[in-house]
């Protein structure tokens, strides 16, 4: 076994023991610190499949950004009410069996599509690529994006602004 | 390297439990911490395949999804706040006003 195989393992146990916490945990705000947890692993799994750009988007986004603003959320709807709000979850069993079957529907699928193929080599430097391929042939989808990021961010302080 | 199938198994666990955390979350809050969950693991899924089929637009495309899932986040996060102001609570079963 070599030391990629090893640190993919590991840290897919990382992943799936913080996304269990995630969803398990009764305290949302241990939730959310198991979500950068999470996020953080998955960011790793990018690094493993040679792709250290996106690890850098997410750790910016996700671990930065996301984690702070669900914070900021849960604090400014636990506190005010003076009383904590129930965090009970409930249908665990009828959640569980939704989920599993919901998983070896996409198993069964991965190997009824039967073995893949063999790797190709990696990009040589795939920043690079990627740089080119948003200036280049999807300049327009770029951009787009760049459009929705504004909408989203208008959208948000609409709802949020003190009447 | 582990083989994409590992990478695949590994993302579609991670999105099975994200779904049970939308399923079975009261918390409007904790519902869209397991939608987090599913998205990534719809991202791992996009990244093997760019890594294995040596193309960069599937690094694009992961890309989009994680710029995307932000905005929702962000506005996701916003409506939860403007319902907790109007309802005086986030508690996904008693938001049933729409119910017939």
């Amino acid at each position: 076994m070599t030391p990629a195989v090893l640190g993919f393992w590991a840290t897919a146990v990382v992943l799936l023991g913080a996304s269990l916490a995630v969803v398990l945990t009764p305290n949302l705000f241990h939730s959310v610190l198991f979500l950068a947890v999470a996020l953080v692993a998955t960011g790793v799994i990018f690094l493993f499949l040679a792709a250290p750009f996106l690890f850098g988007a997410q750790l910016l986004l996700y671990a930065g950004g996301v984690v702070v603003l669900v914070v900021f959320a849960i604090m400014l709807t636990e506190k005010i009410v003076g009383q904590r709000i129930s965090q009970a979850s409930h249908g665990l069993v009828n959640g569980a069996v939704v989920a599993a079957a919901v998983f070896v529907g996409i198993v069964g699928f991965l190997v009824q599509a039967g073995p893949p193929p063999a790797a190709r080599p990696p990009l040589p430097d795939a920043t690079a690529a990627l740089g080119r391929a948003i200036v280049g042939p999807y300049a327009v989808a770029f951009e787009l994006l760049g459009v929705l990021l504004v909408a989203a961010l208008l959208g948000a302080l609409y709802f949020a602004r003190e009447d | 390297m582990p083989g994409l199938f590992a990478y695949l198994v590994v993302a579609a666990l991670v999105f099975a439990i994200g779904l049970f955390g939308v399923l079975t979350r009261r918390n409007a809050v904790g519902i869209l911490l397991g939608i987090e969950l599913m998205l990534n693991a719809v991202n791992i899924n996009l990244v093997a395949f760019a890594r294995w089929h040596g193309d960069v637009v599937g690094l694009l495309f992961a890309m989009f999804t994680i710029a995307i899932t932000v905005a929702e986040v962000a506005v996701g996060l916003a409506i939860v706040i403007v319902i907790f102001r109007v309802r005086r609570t986030i508690d996904a079963d008693r938001l049933d006003l729409l119910r017939g």
